[in-house]
């Protein structure tokens, strides 16, 4: 890496970011989530047995560019996104916060995950996996341009669905 | 048991209701599994899923473990996936390509046709042993209607031809998409559960009634995308457009619908996006000049919901998914989901076609979710079965001719041919 690419990235700013997208998300906040949103923004949920795959040529859970995030946003917030009303409740934790690399302005980072899902009459449904990011540097912050979220489990099986920006 | 009816047909009253029990009782459940899914041709695989010799997919049909294998020579197997010694599972990847399949317990070994090859310590057997008579077991009946693969376990079931009968039609129509008639299984396959009775989601699958209602947010989500969509003009409808539910025998049924969410399949819509139009027109001549006008109308124009009885779904609409589910308790279905596409297409084309899948279809789709959240509701109201027997299904009930896709009719020959395959008096 050159001198003139090298971005001083910490754990802990990423750690803080991450955070508080999480907040924003559990508290259903996603107008706000959508303002960590670089305008190139993309979300995706790779399906469980294919993880590693291209959108482009495997049928994923969710493949999302930004305008599909806001069409997403704005089912997700409709009182008739029957899947999502009334709201799920989330909580989800992030650990093993990790910088895979930093060139230029984008910081490849990956992290733990495990969101526990409310529903009334439900017992609780856990997704674990891993978060990929790529952030890009924004000021003193950043803003999201990749959103990669691979689940653990073999199938989603009794997870269900995925209704909610996981 | 005797054999008694699970619904009410009256044809002059113009009332049809079902007993809400066959949706809650375990043992119905049991009835079903013996007089519907152990006789009726059950899917097992696309051709596609299994490219080269050796290749193959374990997964479970119908609830039985099997291994769906090409073997060395090419030819297709359905096995069972259990070994012939103890009953262990011999196979456990989900896929990939093998010659000979080893049960881990005490090593006996098959080959990618199910022949036993190999027995660790023969030697100890008595002379009578015979390896030949020790292949892994498979249904009855194995048949595949172009690359559809299906099983049976009924010995005396009718071949597969004759049991889909007018559904091949339809089935050819989905076919008729890829210049070659080849379609193959997309990478990446959906599988969840609906807390619901597996029945629901055959109901769920062709009932255009219920569009308006459940899927609000995925026609504004078209309309945001700059689909026009328009009050319907027809009294009757409540849809955009004319969509009819055909009987297609055996209790197989369609939708048949006139298009107005696009189609990957030559009919552009601004979701795809100005950049898509010159390469989508290349694909409506095409289908014009290998099908003519009118057959490239019906591939390209109209969208289809099919059922082939019990439990196999073809959808044909804003993408093909290719849907099937099984029962794992009375309340409980697993479903897997699929993409299907002509082998042919091009990188862009393939790109847009799982695009077009996302906007409705599956686990993360737009319209999908709150399916499930249908189901399950039905599921939990039915709780009150005991005191509330009846579901409603008269919607459309003696119309004479045409029989539309929100009205009832196709939902009723599924249940009539259900009653009748549970033993239910004539």
């Amino acid at each position: 890496m050159t001198i003139a690419t090298r971005t001083v990235v910490t754990r802990q700013e990423v750690e803080d970011f991450l955070y508080n997208e999480a907040a924003l998300l559990d508290e259903w906040k996603l107008d706000d989530w959508q303002a960590l949103l670089a305008d190139d923004a993309t979300y995706y949920v790779p399906p469980n047995d294919q993880p590693e795959g291209s959108h482009r040529n495997t049928l994923f859970l969710v493949a999302d560019d930004r305008e599909r995030i806001r069409q997403r946003v704005i089912r997700i917030n409709d009182p008739n996104c029957h899947a999502e009303f009334p709201k799920s409740r989330t909580r989800r934790t992030i650990a093993n916060v990790r910088i895979l690399g930093v060139e230029g302005d984008l910081v490849t980072v990956t992290a733990n995950f495990v969101c526990y899902r409310f529903r009334r009459y439900e017992r609780v449904r856990e997704y674990v996996g891993e978060y990929r990011y790529i952030l890009r540097r924004t000021g003193d912050t950043f803003r999201i341009k990749e959103r990669r979220v691979l689940i653990d489990a073999h199938e989603l099986g009794s997870l269900g669905s995925v209704s909610f920006i996981l | 048991m005797s054999a008694r009816s699970y619904i009410v047909d009256d044809r002059e009253k113009k009332t049809f209701l079902l007993d809400r029990e066959v949706l809650v009782s375990d043992d119905i459940l049991r009835q079903e599994m013996s007089r519907i899914f152990g006789r009726c041709w059950i899917y097992v695989g696309h051709d596609s899923e299994l490219k080269k010799p050796g290749d193959y997919r374990s997964r479970k049909v119908a609830g039985r473990p099997v291994i769906f294998v090409r073997d060395q020579a090419g030819k297709v197997h359905c096995l069972f996936n259990t070994c012939r010694h103890r009953g262990a599972i011999v196979c456990t990847q989900r896929d990939g390509n093998a010659r000979r399949f080893m049960c881990i317990y005490h090593g006996w070994t098959y080959g990618n046709d199910g022949n036993l090859i190999r027995v660790p310590g023969d030697d100890a057997y008595a002379e009578s042993f015979e390896k030949s008579g020790f292949g892994l077991k498979r249904p009855a009946r194995f048949e595949q209607y172009r690359g559809f693969w299906f099983m049976c376990l009924d010995a005396d079931a009718q071949p597969l031809g004759d049991y889909l009968g007018r559904a091949k039609d339809y089935i050819d129509l989905v076919v008729d998409q890829s210049p070659s008639g080849q379609m193959e299984i997309i990478a990446g396959v959906q599988e969840y559960d609906v807390a619901a009775n597996w029945k629901l989601m055959v109901e769920n699958s062709v009932d255009d009634y219920h569009l308006p209602s459940t899927h609000s947010t995925w026609l504004n989500f078209m309309a945001n995308s700059g689909v026009k969509i328009e009050p319907p003009k027809e009294a009757g409808l409540v849809l955009p457009t004319k969509g009819l539910a055909i009987e297609l025998g055996n209790g197989h049924f369609t939708t048949d619908n006139v298009n107005f969410r696009g189609r990957p399949v030559a009919k552009w819509i601004p979701l795809y996006g100005e950049a898509a139009k010159p390469e989508m027109d290349e694909i409506r001549r095409e289908l014009v000049t290998r099908l003519g006008e009118e057959r490239a109308r019906r591939v390209a124009d109209t969208n289809r919901n099919l059922v082939i009885f019990p439990n196999l779904v073809i959808n044909d609409g804003s993408s093909v998914t290719v849907r099937t589910f099984y029962p794992e308790g009375a309340g409980k279905m697993h479903v897997t989901a699929w993409a299907l596409g002509p082998v042919e297409e091009s990188e862009n084309a393939r790109a847009r076609r799982l695009d077009a899948f996302l906007t409705f279809y599956g686990p993360g789709g737009f319209a999908t979710p709150d399916d499930v959240e249908a189901l399950e509701l039905v599921q939990q109201g039915l709780a009150n079965w005991h005191e509330d027997r009846w579901s409603e299904m008269s919607r459309g009930m003696g119309k004479e001719g045409e029989q539309l896709n929100s009205d009832e009719h196709h939902l009723r020959i599924f249940w009539r041919r259900w009653n009748e395959l549970m033993g239910a008096p004539a």
